[in-house]
């Protein structure tokens, strides 16, 4: 499906300091069972957001009133695990634009390029400073420019990387169907 | 010409087009698919008035949410139910070939492609499932995909891959008595850590990984990704051959020679160069446990989990949260801790050898009063094989039962669930938070630990019993 364009998006972010999140905790198994592609956010986290119960658990950054945006903020290692693209379309389903970490695994950063989610990977030092930053000041922002793949948090920029054909994906809405359907010729040369 | 890995002439020998500054248009030989990764690439299909453009390339099976019980019945779950529904009504519209429930090759689709010879040799394969790096172990280059990916393939047989860089893991001398391949990967991403291989495909060398059976081998490169790996594979040799040969949908006659000697170039050059390499000892390894919430987090079982003075300062919070999850304290020994639930199965570990060494240590045994046992075989044709070498026998009198063919609990999507706060010990491939069940504890190991663990009810060094 088209994708939304992205260009600039400056927002604040929630903070999730945890390594490896993998993405059995970004969307449990047992809520893959849609056979359409919409409502995912509401079980975001699912086991993380909520006791057994279903009450919110308000230790869990999500639940927390200081925090909001269109920013995920997480630790090293994030998307590990299963290929599920689930998890990309409930952060994306959530309202999140851009997930930033200093490490992502291979198939979750395709799976959110795929469906307009920007992967934005950044030193670890760099890291460090977004969730300090954010720790004083649930408001702090930060600003994403695909074109010049910048992130900056107040003074501080750091340079982002992404291959020229994704970054002008999202630049434009294209998706990899489109781009596909267009090489038939090319892949039915290849055939013979 | 340029000295080649065994990843660079498959993978090349699949490239359309490279797009500069972006990912190869590589076009894929086999792609699986099943009930949950699957509908809405079907949807996308059809929104944009699209057919499958190669439905012959496509072999689908139910297998992530079926129920390993009573499956002669309608599947009780309505919403698992919907989804294999949705897989039957899109192959049947699309002439793709399905393994339905009951059907004699139905099972797990990464137990399956291989048993029935649709996986051969310098292949690509994908499937919208992470562990479709099992493949690898025929020399075929093979990854997991989403379901952006999963519609790509439908529409036009090729997917957009960046190629990875290489990595090369290199395993020398003998294993262990009651060291299995399963042993040999956890103890490899015990060492590499849960991303130490992210961005890479893995090749596996060395004799440790040679002297390995095709089950074997499928088990190691099956956990590739557990250590972030893009894929892991073995270059085909003749125990390759042998497996293939003879299998339903392998090449036969003429065709079976012209592909043998293009399967017998398949292996890295010598001068060819890895972006990393690791060696190990085959003699360094034991029978391995996982202790915490990623594979990453295992010892060899006579091992005590880590002091806080063994693990890296800034990892510290996580290391802790994980016990914590666990219910370990840092420095514990994990022989004679009590296990609640015994899994065998999945795609690591449910196939014939699987079974094979399950029943090899609990033959004469019973099963531990205290243990649940759930003995998932990975497919209709491991049934009935494990029926035919007659160990249903000699699990049964030990007091196990052989479940229905499916993924069963090693991702819990059916009733498969291990209930909050349980102890299992597992032969599947995560061992993640509520991986098998909300709140399970998970414990990763091999069929012959997991044996050991069901007939004592407790942590046991399976080569104590032989």
């Amino acid at each position: 499906m088209p994708i939304d364009k992205f260009r600039i998006l400056e927002s604040t972010y929630v903070p999730l300091p945890a390594e490896n999140v993998d993405t059995d905790q970004i969307i449990p198994a047992r809520f893959l069972k849609a056979t359409d592609r919409e409502g995912f956010g509401e079980n975001l986290f699912r086991d993380w957001r909520y006791a057994a119960d279903g009450t919110p658990n308000n230790d869990f950054v999500l639940n927390k009133s200081e925090y909001s945006g269109k920013i995920l903020v997480g630790g090293k290692n994030f998307g590990s695990g299963s290929s599920r693209e689930h998890a990309a379309w409930a952060i994306h389903d959530y309202g999140f634009k851009v997930v930033v970490s200093s490490f992502f695994a291979d198939i979750f950063k395709n799976n959110a390029l795929n469906n307009g989610v920007l992967p934005v990977t950044v030193s670890s030092e760099f890291l460090i400073k977004i969730f300090q930053a954010v720790e004083k000041d649930g408001k702090q922002k930060l600003v994403i420019d695909l074109q010049n793949q910048s992130i900056r948090l107040n003074g501080h920029v750091e340079i982002f990387e992404i291959n020229s054909y994704k970054k002008n994906c999202l630049l434009n809405g294209f998706d990899d169907i489109d781009y596909l359907l267009n090489k038939k010729d090319k892949i039915e040369a290849f055939e013979a | 010409m340029e000295p080649k890995t065994l990843f660079d002439k498959v993978w090349d020998a699949h490239v359309v087009e490279e797009i500069e500054g972006g990912p190869s248009v590589l076009y894929i030989d086999k792609h699986l698919i099943h009930e949950v990764t699957s509908p809405q690439a079907f949807t996308g299909l059809e929104q944009r008035g699209l057919k499958v453009f190669r439905p012959e390339k496509t072999i689908a099976t139910p297998d992530h949410n079926i129920p390993t019980e009573n499956q002669h019945l309608t599947i009780k779950d309505e919403l698992s139910r919907k989804q294999v529904e949705t897989l039957t009504a899109n192959c049947k519209k699309n002439n793709i070939s399905l393994y339905g429930l009951l059907h004699p090759y139905n099972g797990i689709v990464h137990v399956v492609g291989p048993e029935l010879g649709h996986t051969q040799p310098g292949m690509t394969v994908v499937c919208g499932d992470s562990h479709t790096s099992t493949h690898g172990a025929f020399g075929a280059v093979a990854f997991g995909i989403g379901t952006s990916e999963v519609e790509m393939v439908l529409a036009t047989q090729c997917v957009l891959q960046p190629k990875p860089k290489k990595m090369r893991i290199t395993i020398d001398g003998d294993l262990q008595k009651g060291v299995t391949a399963k042993d040999l990967t956890l103890y490899v991403i015990s060492q590499l850590g849960t991303g130490g291989a992210t961005g890479y495909f893995v090749e596996y060398a060395g004799s440790a990984v040679r002297s390995l059976s095709m089950e074997g081998r499928m088990t190691v490169c099956n956990m590739s990704i557990e250590m972030g790996a893009r894929g892991g594979m073995i270059a085909p040799d003749e125990v390759t051959f042998e497996y293939v040969k003879g299998r339903e949908f392998a090449p036969k006659g003429k065709d079976w020679d012209t592909a043998l000697a293009k399967w017998e170039e398949l292996k890295s050059d010598e001068a060819a160069v890895f972006d990393r390499e690791y060696n190990f000892k085959a003699s360094d390894i034991e029978p391995m446990l996982t202790y915490g919430t990623n594979p990453g987090m295992g010892t060899g079982i006579t091992g005590n989990i880590p002091n806080a003075e063994n693990v890296v300062a800034t990892e510290l919070p996580s290391f802790k949260k994980s016990l914590e999850y666990m219910g370990f304290g840092l420095g514990d020994k994990l022989i004679g801790k009590k296990v609640d639930y015994v899994f065998v199965g999945s795609c690591t570990n449910g196939r014939i050898e699987d079974l094979r060494m399950l029943a090899s240590v609990v033959k004469g045994r019973k099963k531990a009063d205290s243990v649940t046992a759930w003995i998932v075989p990975g497919s209709k044709q491991v049934e009935k094989q494990a029926q035919q070498e007659g160990l249903i026998e000699i699990l049964e009198e030990a007091g196990f039962k052989l479940r229905q063919p499916g993924c069963s609990a090693c991702l819990a999507m059916n009733d498969d669930k291990i209930p909050a706060g349980k102890y299992s010990v597992s032969t599947s491939n995560r061992n993640f938070e509520g991986r098998q069940g909300p709140g399970a504890r998970t414990l990763l190991a091999s069929p012959l630990t997991a044996a050991a663990a069901a007939v004592t009810g407790v942590i046991t060094d399976p080569r104590d019993l032989f």
